[in-house]
């Protein structure tokens, strides 16, 4: 239970902290809210040899709406991003997830930066982005980048992100429809998700469909033909590739998905 | 690494390995013995402490992380005058401990969680304590402290 | 009015609350200074032959003080012989000769998680760093997981032994005991494997000084502890001390000490060097007990009116890959296989098979809830069978309140009950009537949701080994304080609470004037400790008893100091003074006879037992509300009673059934320790293993019941794993209740939402 030996480095701005990764090769990571890394690396399931923590860069923390489009910080909390009001008004979706990722002790650490970069298609913020439209903003040793989320997922714990290039900030676009909803099975409370749906207007985004968050597309172009939202879940399921594990059989997700999304497709319609 | 930590209002600084827990800070550098470690994959809570005012799992987290910033303990709930915390008098008032392994951290839980909903609701306080995993007593009197406590603070 | 039965908070809890206990990796003793720290290498392999261990790399590490395996453990006496008892000659407790469990693994691991090094270093960071730089070569051997494998006995674990089959009774004869049933149905169930999950996991600190060996252990038994530590290291018990500090939870499962406890006392006698060892959540998943393991054949036969004429329960108990208490478990079931009903015929059997699993001992009801568990579902398989009403035929079959004491076919005398005013109550204070209209309402609408009803009613038997008895000694000091010195070992139980206030009401010392002390063999040489529900009846009724013979001493000095005959003494225990009788004015105090009592003290020693076991009793009810798209089962009502006679303090009782609630519906819905093919385990950690959490359960309604035992004068009897045994079944039968109207007639435990729909759907399919 006691991480590999590493060596800590802190850094003070975005640049620094490009700057101490590259220095450190292929086996540095970088340290946000810790929650997703920390217990890796407790287990020894991950064993970087140098730590750059971006805790303390006070400008990858933010909220701010301009534009029609809503900027977040990187390095902000759950719990920041649950109890914004920037949030509450314009992209409740997200709002609402991230006030029920973990328990409160996970979303006071937790960042949105942490979750999106560590990619476990389980996690309920990718699904999230994706049925947002989201775009990733980073920067590393060759400049800056945006990512659009649909293109950053690549594989289980996989992103396109290079070694020694940081997540500063996601861009997402104020949701021109009233109509969200967020669906989460899981045994218990603070389980990850065996099933999640996130519906905002006519994306669906699928959590722990496959190895990365999937879009239900056949749904969606279900909907977009006139579909009514019985009908189109019942496509949920399709081009998803979800696991055989000890919660759930590959059919019971696949029927959970259906569900899911035919609930979740209700909610978001009430709220139209 | 030199890491400086405010616990409960003393400045504990010490030259610690990289990767020491804070945690293991507490307890081995600090000597405060109340914070426990009940897991390691951050689901149990007994850790629980608060950072900057907020509730955190000081096993998931650097001693590192902490340097610089301010941390309390169970044993920084009471005033030092030997009296308990309104917290701590809601739990035994309530029987809402039995070993006592898991209660620092779910003292500290609650504290935090009182701190950010004065008045929640059964279904609240179950929700925010999911974090705490307690084996001897099933919740029932824990969540019967928390909502007590709650009552004691409202004005009439 | 007497302090006994009102509710009484705890005097523990100031302390627990502001500087959070003292439990072993708190310990600051001087003695153990700068102890070293042990960290184990354990087996990744199930089932192997141990073909080389290179520590060279891990000695050259930083901070290694020592890399230890079973070459040099050549320090300590041969394992135990057989002990000969097996089967149904006597009571199947571990075995040894063929079946021994070594210390560290010698030549052969068979479970995952085995020990078979340690490392010793300064602190535990490079404990960890150290022990992964142990080499072994393992020679795989073919693996044995589950009762399938284990019985076709090619793969074995002990070959001397020529079988995994360890203990085994003879299987009864049906005969004719269901030829005369109208209706019969039989069923194969599982009762799953289970981790304690105590919060505080194992962990033992000992020093080796001056020819005496210290051990603190996380212990329910300091003094059995003690006993084993002597034998397994070949000491004289009075040359070793075992303190129990705080512990954070035990539930069976530290009983003693254990393997893994032994190899750090060992370390230290064999290194010089104070050692200490806390484990971590993974290596207790791994390698502390698990609970349970059955597989039960249940076979129930009555008539349509009702009435149960014969029951059949054949257990398959998985020990696990050596025989701790396994073997012992089974018998419990057995014992208490006909639960609170009168069945003129009761069948059973039992074999216990090894397997390449962690080993199976007590948890929380240890044997008792898998008894309950199978009856309780075969009175629901029976119900619906011939379409009665469950409660109804409980009602039919309990045992009538003027049957007491009522002799089981199964050989369990139960001393006292009321289990029809049990199961009524909870009926009418659960409004049970309403609940199935509820359920009915929404059946036929259709509901998504739907509501369950389950029904579970018991008995059970605690003080098992009441022949064991228990000690207590209490000493009253010239200041007017009292200790008591109690050979109970409370592990959140509140007994430091529950001991002073029998002091309080038999003498009129205040409770904040009595010290309550346990868990130190120095302080207290003998005495059993705390398990099978034993403390209140056994423990409890000790203090009381020292407190009369204190009493009485004391009346004796006082009537000298007062110059009046003993018969005129009388104490006034609301004042805590002695006084001559019709003269108020004339009193001593109880400072002033004990200083009277000089040299000699004022004291008493007690080792007390009344020999028999008692058996609360009770019935609980649990609504459960099932998502039938999804399987998900939420439990929204638990109501219950659990009647263990007279309550000395109804908080300390509450708690008690709180917790056993808690971890018998934790049973039914979430929990199960799970093996792969090849002995690896898939829930290793607290992501996987599922224990309840607040968000999943509901406040619990507990009503009151106190059919007072009849063998002590406390009219106690045990109440701490009641609850547990109770829980369990009716939390699995209101899950099926709740979809038996789509076809569905069992689940399996745990009713995870995947098994629910699949049950759902199967019954559809099957219509």
């Amino acid at each position: 239970m006691i991480p590999a030996p590493f060596t800590y480095r802190r850094a003070a701005s975005v640049d620094h902290a490009i700057e101490l990764a590259a220095g450190a090769g292929e086996d540095a990571k970088f340290l946000a809210g810790g929650h997703s890394l920390m217990p890796l690396m407790k287990l020894r399931l991950a064993v970087p040899d140098t730590l750059v923590d971006i805790g303390r860069i006070g400008e990858l923390s933010h909220i701010s709406e301009h534009d029609g489009q809503v900027a977040i910080g990187a390095m902000t909390t759950h719990d920041e991003i649950a109890r914004s009001g920037v949030l509450a008004a314009s992209v409740p979706l997200l709002a609402q997830v991230a006030g029920r990722i973990g328990d409160p002790q996970v979303r006071h650490c937790g960042t949105i930066g942490g979750s999106l970069a560590h990619a476990d298609p389980a996690a309920d913020l990718p699904a999230v982005m994706l049925a947002l439209d989201a775009t990733l903003v980073a920067r590393g040793p060759a400049g800056t980048r945006e990512i659009g989320a649909a293109d950053f997922f690549l594989g289980l714990f996989e992103t396109v992100l290079a070694p020694a290039e940081l997540l500063t900030e996601i861009r997402i676009p104020k949701p021109a429809s009233a109509a969200w909803s967020f669906q989460k099975f899981s045994k218990r409370g603070i389980d990850w998700a065996i099933v999640g749906v996130a519906v905002q207007g006519g994306n669906v985004g699928l959590v722990n469909m496959g190895s990365t968050p999937l879009r239900a597309s056949v749904t969606e172009q279900a909907l977009a033909s006139g579909a009514s939202p019985e009908a189109a879940a019942a496509h949920a399921a399709e081009g998803t590739s979800p696991a055989d594990d000890l919660n759930a059989p590959r059919a019971y997700r696949e029927h959970l998905a259906r569900v899911l999304v035919r609930r979740a497709l209700d909610e978001a319609g009430t709220r139209a | 690494m030199k890491v400086t930590v405010t616990v409960n209002g003393d400045e504990v600084a010490a030259d610690v390995p990289d990767r020491t827990l804070l945690v293991h800070f507490l307890r081995d550098v600090a000597g405060l013995t109340a914070t426990n470690v009940g897991c390691d994959t951050s689901s149990c809570g007994a850790c629980t402490v608060l950072l900057d005012g907020r509730s955190v799992k000081s096993c998931t987290v650097l001693a590192a992380q902490a340097d610089e910033r301010s941390v309390t303990t169970a044993e920084g709930l009471s005033d030092g005058s030997g009296e308990l915390h309104q917290v701590q008098r809601a739990f035994r008032a309530e029987h809402g401990l039995q070993c006592g392994f898991c209660t620092p951290g779910m003292v500290m839980a609650s504290v935090s969680l009182l701190a950010e909903n004065p008045s929640p609701t059964e279904d609240e306080v179950r929700t925010a304590l999911e974090g705490n995993l307690c084996r001897c007593t099933g919740y029932h009197n824990i969540v019967r402290a928390v909502l007590a406590a709650a009552s004691e603070r409202r004005p009439n | 009015m007497s302090i006994l039965g009102t509710r009484v908070l705890r005097t523990e809890d100031p302390r627990l609350l502001t500087d959070g206990g003292t439990y072993v990796d708190d310990v600051r003793d001087p003695e153990l200074g700068r102890a070293a720290r042990v960290t184990f290498v354990r087996s990744p392999v199930a089932h192997a032959l141990i073909t080389g261990i290179d520590t060279s790399a891990a000695k050259k590490a930083a901070g290694v003080i020592a890399v230890l395996t079973a070459a040099d453990m050549d320090d300590l006496p041969p394992p135990p012989p057989d002990s000969g008892l097996t089967g149904t000659e006597g009571l199947p407790f571990p075995l040894g000769g063929v079946w021994s469990e070594p210390l560290l693994a010698v030549d052969r691991v068979r479970f995952v998680g085995e020990p078979v090094a340690i490392v010793i270093t300064d602190d535990r960071y490079q404990g960890e760093d150290a022990a992964e730089l142990v080499s072994v070569d393992y020679d795989p051997l073919s693996v044995v997981v589950g009762f399938d494998r284990a019985l076709a006995d090619d793969s074995l674990l002990f070959p001397e032994a020529g079988t995994n089959v360890a203990v085994s009774t003879e299987t009864p004869a049906e005969g004719t005991a269901f030829d005369a049933c109208e209706v019969v149905v039989e069923r194969t169930i599982t009762n799953q494997r289970l981790a304690p999950v105590p919060m505080e996991g194992r962990a033992v600190a000992a020093r080796w000084a001056d020819e005496k060996l210290t051990v603190w252990a996380s212990t329910q038994n300091a003094q059995i502890a003690r006993f084993i530590l002597a034998g397994a290291m070949g000491l004289d018990p009075a040359k070793i001390r075992v303190v129990a500090p705080d512990v954070g939870g035990g539930f069976g499962a530290k009983i003693g000490v254990d393997r893994d406890g032994l190899i750090v006392a060992w370390a230290a006698k064999h290194t010089g060097r104070a050692v200490r060892w806390s484990e971590t959540r993974s290596e207790n998943l791994l390698a502390m007990t698990h609970g349970r393991a059955q597989r039960q054949i249940i076979k129930i036969g009555g008539n349509r009116d009702g009435r149960i004429l014969a029951y059949r329960l054949e257990i398959l108990q998985d020990t696990g890959a050596f025989l701790r208490l396994g073997g012992f478990l089974p018998f419990l079931t057995s014992l208490m296989a006909a639960g609170p009903y009168d069945i003129a015929q009761v069948q059973t059997s039992y074999r216990v098979i090894v397997s390449n699993t962690a080993p199976i001992n007590a948890y929380r009801g240890a044997g008792r809830p898998e008894a309950t568990a199978a009856i309780e579902r075969a009175i629901d398989l029976f119900a619906g069978e011939i379409g009665m009403d469950p409660g109804e035929v409980r009602r039919i079959n309990l045992v009538p309140a003027d049957k007491f004491p009522f002799t089981s076919p199964c050989g369990a005398t139960y001393d006292t009950g009321d289990y029809i005013g049990a199961l009524d109550k909870v009926l009418a204070g659960a409004g049970y009537d309403e609940l199935r209209a509820e359920q009915a309402a929404r059946r036929q609408r259709g509901d998504v949701r739907q509501l369950g009803i389950g029904l579970a009613s018991y008995v059970e038997i605690t003080a098992a080994d009441a022949d064991g008895g228990e000690t207590a000694r209490l000493v009253v000091h010239d200041d007017g304080t009292a200790t008591v010195y109690t050979g109970s070992s409370a592990h959140g139980q509140g007994h430091h609470t529950a001991w002073a206030m029998l002091v309080e009401a038999e003498l009129g010392i205040p409770m904040d004037k009595v010290t309550v002390i346990h868990g130190d063999t120095d302080l207290i040489p003998g005495g059993v400790g705390t398990y099978a529900s034993r403390s209140l009846q056994l423990g409890g009724v000790a203090v009381q008893k020292a407190a009369v013979e204190v009493r009485e001493q004391a009346r004796a000095l006082a009537a000298e100091m007062l110059e009046a005959s003993e018969a005129d003494l009388e104490l006034d225990v609301d004042r805590g003074v002695w006084q001559v009788r019709g003269d108020p004015a004339t009193t001593t105090t109880w400072a002033q006879v004990a200083a009277h009592a000089g040299e000699a003290g004022l004291a008493a020693d007690v080792n007390y037992t009344d020999g028999k076991p008692t058996f609360p009793f009770g019935t609980h009810l649990a609504v459960t509300e099932v998502d039938t798209e999804t399987g998900q089962a939420r439990l929204i009502r638990h109501v219950t009673i659990d009647d263990a006679g007279t309550v000395l303090n109804p908080v300390l009782a509450e708690g008690q059934r709180h917790g056993g609630i808690a971890q018998g519906v934790a049973q039914a819905l979430l929990e199960e320790m799970v093996y792969d093919e090849e002995g690896n385990p898939v829930t290793g950690t607290l992501v996987d293993y599922a224990i309840v959490t607040a968000a999943e359960l509901p406040s619990f309604e507990l009503l009151s019941s106190e059919t007072p035992a009849a063998i002590n004068p406390l009219g106690a009897k045990g109440i701490g794993e009641a609850g547990t045994i109770g829980a369990t079944p009716a939390a699995q039968n209101s899950v099926i209740d709740a979809v038996s109207h789509l076809g569905v007639r069992h689940i399996d435990m745990p009713l995870t939402p995947a098994r629910v729909w699949a049950a759902i759907s199967e019954a559809r399919e099957a219509r």
